[in-house]
């Protein structure tokens, strides 16, 4: 399968009326590992995530999809996004896979199909025809990444899934993020929850103040982060 | 006293007897509103959420322009349709004075923006919720109308009861454009208008009744869908 990846910011910033929140991003993502983006609140990691993905557009700077199939356009539905809060809409859980399907351009005829195999993947085929907002916190985000697995992307971003939820919906969490990267899909995400990063992830991005820190494997950089704010992070200190 | 009594007696008995001439006022003005709030829906919705999702510039004074519009004075608009319809006017060749279809006309005129202005009110709110999962999907403009219209279903239902409930309980633009012509332009209003000038207080006590009901049947709808608006806002 031909992929969009790698993904490259360079120089990429954000500005909001001359306050920069995001500057010097120089980072590329290849096709492999899986990426953690940890840093205190107000470091940007939100934004760059927002940027990378196509949301925002970065204020200075570039983002760009270098693979061979990134200029296609039929490359809809190749990244796809999960958010802190999980946005659905207003119809049964199956209905809002089947809403983001359409969207994408997928056959009329496997739409129903395709959105029933995700939420089965996910364990909530049992609450299909439920109302997605009278499911739980849980299978809210549950519901949220069995949208985005449904589409197959080559990129999924995640922006703190579990901050929300409790010990056991974060395991079910964590085991569906799981099994979408070892289905092949390129996890970016970001976590407040280093324990979380060490089980899930790879490599770790550090970023604090708007800037990239450090980037490094899992292990070493929970046993020997090379900057200060690093360090001070891991420990659970305040940094200013 | 006595009389006002002999009055509300008769209008039960009119009532109850589904009286020939009550029945056609009572469907015809049901019929031109509906027709107008049909219309106006065909219009209004699709302009709500477009101004929802729209940025231009000038939006804020076509928003505040559709929100003072709200207020139309009847009577105006019954006027300005008069003026477009009358013989000399620019639609004059129409025929349409002194018609149903005219009532149609004016009355879209008054809830049109209503409609749009509540429908662009309730769809922002909306749009704000799922701006970034349509970015996300990549939703093209019409399609974030369309789920937007979906999304709002119950909201906007309330807002197209609330344009009806202003249509039908109109007097001033209908009797201008639609001339109170007995069995063919006589609406609700307008026939209590009349018979209360013209003292036949039984009539007009029957029909106050008929549209009083209706405005307080609509209401309860409306306050209906505003719960289940409130049920499916956000969790």
């Amino acid at each position: 399968m031909t992929s969009i990846l790698p993904l490259e910011l360079r120089g990429v910033g954000f500005a909001v009326n001359g306050n920069e929140l995001l500057a010097d991003i120089d980072l590329r993502f290849e096709a492999v590992d899986r990426t953690m983006i940890v840093g205190p609140n107000g470091a940007g990691k939100s934004l760059l995530l927002r940027i990378a993905h196509g949301l925002l557009s970065p204020t200075a700077g570039e983002v760009q999809w270098h693979g061979p199939r990134a200029s296609d356009p039929s490359a809809l539905g190749t990244q796809a996004m999960v958010f802190e809060r999980p946005v659905l809409l207003r119809r049964s859980a199956q209905a809002n896979v089947e809403y983001a399907l359409r969207c994408v351009g997928c056959d009329r005829e496997v739409v129903t199909e395709k959105a029933r195999a995700a939420l089965a993947q996910t364990g909530l085929l049992s609450v299909a025809e439920r109302h997605a907002f009278v499911l739980s916190s849980g299978e809210r985000q549950r519901l949220a990444l069995a949208r985005a697995w449904a589409l197959e992307p080559e990129v999924l971003f995640l922006d703190e899934p579990t901050s929300a939820l409790d010990p056991s919906a974060t395991r079910v969490v964590e085991e569906i993020i799981e099994a979408i990267a070892n289905a092949g899909t390129r996890v970016i995400m970001i976590t407040h929850d280093l324990a979380q990063a060490k089980r899930l992830g790879d490599e770790v991005v550090f970023m604090n103040r708007g800037r990239v820190l450090e980037r490094a494997p899992v292990d070493r950089f929970f046993d020997a982060p090379t900057s200060q704010e690093a360090a001070a992070f891991i420990k659970g200190e305040l940094l200013w | 006293m006595e009389s006002l009594l002999q009055a509300f007696v008769t209008a039960f008995r009119l009532l109850t007897s589904f009286d020939a001439d009550l029945v056609e006022i009572v469907l015809l003005s049901l019929r031109v509103s509906l027709m107008a709030v049909f219309l106006a829906a065909l219009v209004g919705l699709p302009l709500g959420g477009w101004l929802a999702i729209a940025r231009f510039p000038g939006r804020r004074i076509v928003i505040a322009t559709l929100n003072a519009m709200m207020g139309l004075p009847p009577v105006v608009v019954g006027l300005i349709v008069y003026l477009l319809l009358s013989r000399a006017g620019p639609l004059g060749w129409l025929g349409w004075l002194f018609t149903p279809t005219a009532m149609v006309v004016a009355q879209f005129l008054l809830i049109m923006p209503l409609v749009a202005a509540l429908s662009r009110q309730a769809l922002e709110d909306l749009f704000e919720e799922y701006d970034a999962l349509f970015r996300s999907l990549r939703v093209g403009t019409l399609g974030v109308v369309q789920t937007l219209l979906y999304e709002g279903r119950h909201r906007l239902l309330t807002t197209l009861l609330a344009g009806y409930g202003r249509a039908i309980a109109e007097v001033g633009a209908v009797i201008i454009v639609g001339g109170n012509i007995a069995h063919v332009t006589r609406v609700m209003t307008t026939a209590i208008a009349l018979e209360t000038s013209k003292g036949d207080l039984p009539l007009a006590l029957g029909l106050g009744i008929v549209l009083l009901f209706i405005s307080l049947l609509l209401n309860a709808l409306a306050a209906l869908g505003q719960t289940r608006a409130s049920e499916t806002v956000t969790p």
